[in-house]
């Protein structure tokens, strides 16, 4: 008998040990990052785009990626927005009645979902060959919004599948057209979920390197328009860290830390929304 | 005469917005199609020139005379994956069981958050820290300990600096799966006198044996996939390693890293779209099958 209480006891404790991993592995990154990076943050990093010698460790910023992220990320979750709305109201009003072929689009999503964002870059590139356009925000834009369309399917199709059966049932008993019920129903209902899944979806999309290698180009000025280059936060990063001069290596651990701020204030922003809203869905 | 006005009108915009959906699901059920036949397209020139064997399995990269083996890159990939893997899933298969049936509604409560920002960080942060971090600490001290010389950025530091990225992704499948779990199952064998591990062990890890593996095999396609972390410590020289401390060149890597000089000879672009396609058609599958398992299992019960 006394071997498997000792057995059960071993367990447990190699179990607590992984649980406490996790807490720490997510310490130890954040805090590397933070502690290399903190001394080179400065406002001149935030506001300003690289000046002359800025990649020999002159002044100036990346303001340049900081702006062409937010761009880059807005406009693909825009695009992406256009193909996830109707496809997700379309899964959980139109096609209803049919759970057969609700069930094939969810997996068609799950494959999507699945597929490296190296191979999406790779789709974007070939794509934007086809239509005859420059490496550029706007390129950029249509990879990454491919790209985080999955992503944000999900995140909308899971809020919409918990909306009450009856309250959708009621709203067509009283002659509402498909149509109303998808917009002044569901819509309505699931609000704070779809901003969730947009959120998740835009730090998804700013924070990918391997789809917009490709597509976007990368340039110090400030983008004016979508036909022209853009610099993303990640590559900025992943650039600088490159260069053998170690005033330009510390800049990209400055960027890693502005990169993750980003992403953490977008996290956070899911986490309270979901909480504020959990019981009214 | 307006009300019929009105119904028309209602009537009128069902129907836009019913096209535009169908429109909508249409275009993104095609999009796997098109992704796989524009990289196909792409790739025909050099499925064209050498074979499909040839290509997979010689170890000879020389594109500026048009040899393309994709051997080495294949090997870095497996080698990175099955490290990453193998280090992921003991973690992961602990604490999920751990937060299903020993933690309490507060710990997971908890834990969630940590996991969801785990999972939130962009691989080029994963990237930054493995520099820091990882790649010295192989370097300098595993390596040596095992008797091995290594610059660090090696197959060894890709693999470990993946196994963390995999973490939050196969944890929360893991979670999901344990769930589904029928809790009679668990009242009978407790009611028997088993203990709460016994339980586990010979219950739940039985009953969910097929979903773990699928788990495991969604982690292993995405981590076939993961490029820009992995590039970045995993050194980036041709050549099949000797031992798990030298550098490698997974198959993302390659991709991303010739990009800027593939387009002046098509027959090099077209393989590192080779690659590409390789790397999907290796991903797509076993998403596939695990997808497949998964659905199973919960409509089973």
């Amino acid at each position: 008998m006394w071997w498997r209480k000792l057995e059960e006891k071993i367990v447990y404790f190699m179990m607590l040990i992984s649980v406490a991993s996790l807490v720490a592995l997510l310490l130890a990154v954040l805090l590397s990052i933070f502690i290399k990076g903190v001394p080179y943050i400065s406002w001149e990093m935030i506001s300003q785009t690289p000046r002359g010698g800025y990649y020999f460790g002159r002044e100036g910023g990346v303001l340049n990626a900081i702006v062409g992220s937010l761009y880059l990320s807005t406009g693909a979750v825009l695009l992406s927005l256009a193909f996830s709305l109707p496809l997700s109201l379309a899964m959980n009003i139109h096609l209803r009645t049919r759970r057969k072929t609700v069930n094939r689009i969810r997996f068609v999503l799950d494959i999507l979902w699945g597929i490296p964002s190296i191979v999406y870059g790779a789709f974007g590139f070939t794509l934007m060959i086809y239509l005859g356009i420059q490496a550029s925000l706007l390129a950029g834009i249509i990879t990454v919004g491919i790209f985080i369309m999955p992503i944000m399917v999900r995140g909308m199709d899971e809020v919409m599948k918990n909306v009450p059966v009856h309250l959708i049932e009621s709203a067509f008993s009283v002659g509402s057209t498909r149509m109303e019920v998808a917009f002044r129903v569901m819509l309505r209902q699931t609000i704070p979920g779809i901003v969730t899944a947009i959120l998740l979806a835009f730090g998804r999309g700013i924070g990918d390197v391997a789809s917009v290698l490709f597509t976007t180009g990368y340039t110090d000025n400030l983008p004016t328009s979508i036909t022209q280059q853009t610099a993303t936060l990640p590559l900025a990063v992943f650039f600088q860290l490159g260069s053998p001069i170690p005033e330009v290596q510390n800049r990209a651990y400055a960027s890693a830390i502005i990169l993750t701020v980003i992403i953490l204030i977008i996290s956070i922003s899911v986490r309270m929304i979901s909480k504020k809203y959990h019981k009214i869905i | 005469m307006a009300l019929c006005n009105y119904y028309r009108k209602r009537k009128l915009m069902d129907n836009l917005v019913g096209w535009w959906i169908r429109l909508m699901v249409f275009l993104v059920v095609a999009l796997p199609l098109f992704i796989t036949a524009s990289l196909l397209s792409k790739s025909w020139l050099i499925l064209g020139h050498i074979s499909l064997p040839e290509l997979l399995f010689s170890s000879v990269w020389r594109p500026l005379a048009g040899e393309f083996g994709f051997w080495p890159f294949i090997i870095s990939s497996l080698w990175v994956t099955f490290i990453g893997l193998s280090l992921t899933a003991p973690v992961c298969l602990l604490s999920a069981i751990f937060l299903t049936y020993y933690g309490s509604r507060r710990l997971l409560g908890f834990m969630q958050p940590i996991i969801d920002i785990l999972a939130g960080i962009p691989s080029v942060i994963y990237g930054v820290w493995g520099i820091l971090v990882i790649v010295p600490a192989v370097g300098k001290y595993l390596a040596p300990m095992l008797g091995y010389e290594s610059p660090g950025f090696s197959i060894m530091a890709g693999g470990i600096v993946l196994s963390v990225m995999l973490i939050p992704f196969v944890l929360n499948i893991l979670i999901e799966i344990f769930r589904t779990v029928q809790h009679d199952l668990l009242d009978a064998s407790l009611s028997l006198g088993a203990s709460k591990w016994q339980t586990i062990k010979h219950v739940v890890l039985r009953k969910s044996f097929a979903g773990m593996i699928s788990a495991f095999g969604l982690g292993l396609s995405r981590a076939f996939g993961e490029t820009i972390a992995v590039l970045m410590v995993v050194g980036n020289v041709v050549g099949v390693p000797e031992n798990l401390f030298q550098p490698g060149y997974p198959l993302p890597a390659l991709i991303a890293n010739n990009y800027g000089e593939m387009l002046s000879i098509p027959m090099f672009d077209s393989a590192l779209m080779f690659a590409a396609l390789l790397l999907m058609v290796v991903v797509v599958v076993f998403n596939m099958i695990s997808r497949r398992t998964i659905i199973y299992l919960e409509s089973r019960q």
